[in-house]
């Protein structure tokens, strides 16, 4: 089934939750929901025969950068307000058709229900998520950082407006 | 200077009242841990209870980098995440750079891509082959591969000047051209590698004591390697034919005739970890198949055509995805327009592979725990990117 | 160097071993040479390494040790156990997670110990260098280190040439001078 399939699949299931396909220029294109319907669009989309998406590639995170760029005071970039954006990409093995999905959450409050429920292999990928970018996931038995120390306190890395501090427990990280 | 990470560390190991579960570190500097990983045990006896991985030694922050190099200057990073099969990363990067590009590329360089993807494959289960077995125990193997994994590097570095890291295929075409003997020396080397093959059967897939170590252990089954997104000889060695250059093919694949080997229990259970070793050792075997009939009918041309000078995509999202010797690496790509993307986010296949560690290992041995990890064959540098 | 009025020589004579150590001398049976020297030879031509890779240089140390650039012919053995090796060649880039246990790990190494650093990475941060949050600038900003090998990666030879380097830097130390003199003459 192509996209434009799928997604008049769900629009006639779901009647009153918003949701639409968006496409760039290049590239492909995919459909936007927001986080409040999101658990349900999973749960139809794993469990419906005729879809059938057993198979979770990839969850990734991205910073949109599209709020008030103001400056603090010490001349660093700070961002407010904007949103911060989840990419999930699943593929299913018996029908051999692949999808993109996309939500938007604020950036002051960033907060998901959790898939670990439906696809085990998001659990990894919610907790990169986490750890990189502050999106929280409710429902998520082991929320820790992942890939950074433990007690790492300096922010979240992968935003636009993360500054690399000077010392971590007495090592000088600038070159 | 260590403390404050200690405590938050090791803060889960007080247990109250359990009195016969013992917390064992296999910690990040190991001789079988393939690389800094760091796993925690929780053992009764001699009995794995659970196991838990903790990873980021190696978080090398590639996708900060990413955000503030151009296209091209990316080529070099990538190259260095899975650092044992660098040329397959090139080509998955370059394929996505091109759909977001739209550009096709000659007929040569398509060619020339699958050849050295292909012997990159070879040389990527070399190493897997040869460490599952010093893991073992059988320290002969190990050099028989490298050695035939030494023939291979002497090739690539008479084409690019590298023998690890190469940064041959860029977005557009490749950045040198074959050298002329080059056809006359992969088939001489083909030809003395599958007589150098028969002697790694008689050692290592038909040892007896091979098979008693690995045969019946960490069995995967299809299901659970389904739902935690398992892929390359994972997911095959568990019976089910998943490889993307059949499902979605990229390059041209789609003109060469290769089969997918799949696991089926010949020695023990099917999913163990003696099937996934033999699943790499037959594609092995695939591998020369696709080569050969590349260097049969590779044809002529300029390589350096549509090579272009500067990139600078129109705005979109693209995820694509191909076969490396791991499983599937996927990048997805944001550009906004200018020569620098916006966000890169690579899907790493051993990240989703290690994830299942803690679900194959309950209940058996801390021996059969160091099989369990070869058969996985993870790179740290991809784990922790 | 075989042939037959040679070898009558060798056993007849007494000769010089070999133009570079002069201060060997021999007849069939009995060495004659400075204490100290003695020492320096049988150390430098043993040494233990930690198996220690962290990255891509780890796979070049690997290829090393093999068959084709060997290094068991230096007298080089790979043991697992910090306590029971001499020297440590640091391959990789170096964390901010990892470098409290390089540190502990460097500390468990009993004296006299020698670092290597070999890669681009723990000499200075590598490629990482400009935007790396999480990578430490080079690994002499923990531990003290004898030999740097660049390179990204560096080949076999190069890592063999910081080997006989380390060797060369070991041949001149005392071990007997003074009781209270200071181990290294550096």
């Amino acid at each position: 089934m192509t996209i434009k399939e799928i997604f008049d699949l769900l629009k006639n299931r779901f009647e009153n939750i918003k949701i639409y396909i968006e496409k760039f220029e290049v590239g492909e294109e995919y459909i936007v929901v927001s986080p409040d319907a999101l658990k349900q669009i999973l749960q139809e989309i794993r469990n419906n025969p005729r879809l059938h998406f057993d198979y979770l590639m990839c969850i990734s995170s991205v910073d949109d950068a599209n709020g008030e760029i103001k400056k603090d005071e010490n001349g660093n970039k700070i961002i407010k307000g904007g949103t911060l954006s989840l990419y999930y990409h699943l593929y299913s093995t018996t029908r051999n058709h692949k999808i993109a999905i996309k939500t938007s959450v604020d950036r002051e409050n960033p907060a998901v229900p959790t898939a670990i429920d439906l696809w085990k292999s998001a659990d990894w990928h919610e907790r990169e998520a986490f750890d990189m970018m502050g999106i929280k996931f409710e429902g998520h038995p082991n929320l820790k950082r992942i890939l950074m120390p433990y007690d790492w306190n300096a922010g979240f890395p992968l935003r636009k407006d993360f500054i690399t501090p000077e010392y971590y427990n007495d090592l000088k990280i600038p070159y | 200077m260590m403390n404050e990470a200690y405590n938050l560390e090791y803060k889960s190991l007080k247990k109250e009242g359990d009195s016969e579960i013992m917390i064992l570190n296999m910690g990040p500097q190991h001789p079988s841990t393939h690389g800094v990983l760091r796993l925690e045990l929780k053992v009764n006896g001699e009995i794995i209870e659970e196991v838990i991985p903790h990873i980021g030694y190696l978080h090398r922050c590639f996708e900060k980098h990413a955000e503030a190099c151009n296209y091209q200057q990316v080529i070099p990073y990538v190259d260095r995440m899975d650092y044992l099969s660098s040329m397959y990363n090139d080509f998955g990067y370059a394929i996505a750079v091109e759909k977001l590009l739209g550009i096709e590329i000659p007929e040569r360089v398509e060619y020339i891509r699958i050849i050295m993807g292909e012997f990159q494959r070879i040389a990527s289960h070399l190493v897997a082959i040869g460490t599952f077995g010093l893991d073992v125990g059988s320290f002969t193997p190990f050099l028989y591969c490298f050695r035939d994994r030494e023939k291979i590097l002497t090739l690539f570095e008479k084409t690019c000047g590298a023998r690890l890291l190469y940064n041959y295929i860029w977005p557009g075409g490749v950045s040198h051209d074959l050298y002329p003997e080059f056809k006359n020396d992969a088939l001489n080397f083909l030809k003395e590698f599958k007589r150098n093959l028969k002697d790694l059967e008689i050692l290592l897939v038909e040892n007896k004591i091979f098979i008693e170590r690995t045969a019946g252990i960490g069995v995967l089954p299809e299901n659970i390697a389904i739902n935690y997104a398992a892929s390359g000889p994972m997911i095959r060695g568990s019976g089910i034919p998943y490889d993307i250059r059949k499902i979605e093919p990229y390059g041209i694949y789609d003109r060469f005739e290769f089969n997918i080997p799949v696991g089926e229990g010949m020695m023990g259970k099917k999913g163990d970890c003696w099937d996934r070793f033999y699943v790499r050792y037959l594609e092995i075997l695939e591998s020369i198949k696709i080569i050969e009939q590349a260097l049969d009918s590779l044809p002529d041309g300029n390589v350096f055509e549509k090579l272009p000078k500067k990139i600078k995509p129109k705005k979109g999202i693209v995820y694509s995805r191909v076969e490396s010797p791991r499983g599937e690496l996927g990048f997805f790509i944001i550009s906004d327009g200018s020569d620098k993307p916006f966000r890169i986010k690579v899907r790493a296949p051993s990240f989703v592979n290690l994830s299942i560690l803690p679900e194959i290992a309950k209940g058996c041995f801390i021996a059969d725990l160091v099989a369990i990890l070869g058969s996985i064959d993870i790179v740290l540098g991809e784990v922790d990117r | 160097m075989n042939t037959i009025n040679e070898k009558d020589n060798l056993l007849n004579n007494k000769i010089e071993y070999n133009s570079k150590d002069k201060n060997f001398y021999f007849e069939p049976g009995v060495i004659i040479a400075k204490a100290d020297e003695l020492f320096s030879w049988a150390r430098k031509s043993s040494l233990w390494q930690l198996t220690f890779g962290l990255a891509c240089c780890a796979i070049e140390m690997m290829s090393t040790s093999a068959s084709n650039y060997d290094f068991d012919r230096f007298g080089v053995i790979p043991r697992p156990s910090p306590r029971q090796a001499d020297v440590m060649i640091v391959s990789g880039t170096v964390t901010l997670k990892m470098a409290s246990r390089i540190k502990i790990l460097y500390e468990q190494m009993s004296e006299p110990k020698y670092v290597i650093s070999m890669g681009s990475c723990a000499t200075c941060g590598g490629p990482y260098w400009q935007h790396g949050y999480h990578v430490l600038k080079g690994v002499d900003r923990i531990i003290p280190v004898d030999v740097y090998v660049p390179g990204c990666p560096p080949r076999p030879e190069a890592l063999l040439d910081g080997l006989i380097t380390l060797q060369k830097k070991i041949e001149k130390e005392y071990l007997l001078k003074e009781k209270n003199d200071n181990k290294r003459n550096i």
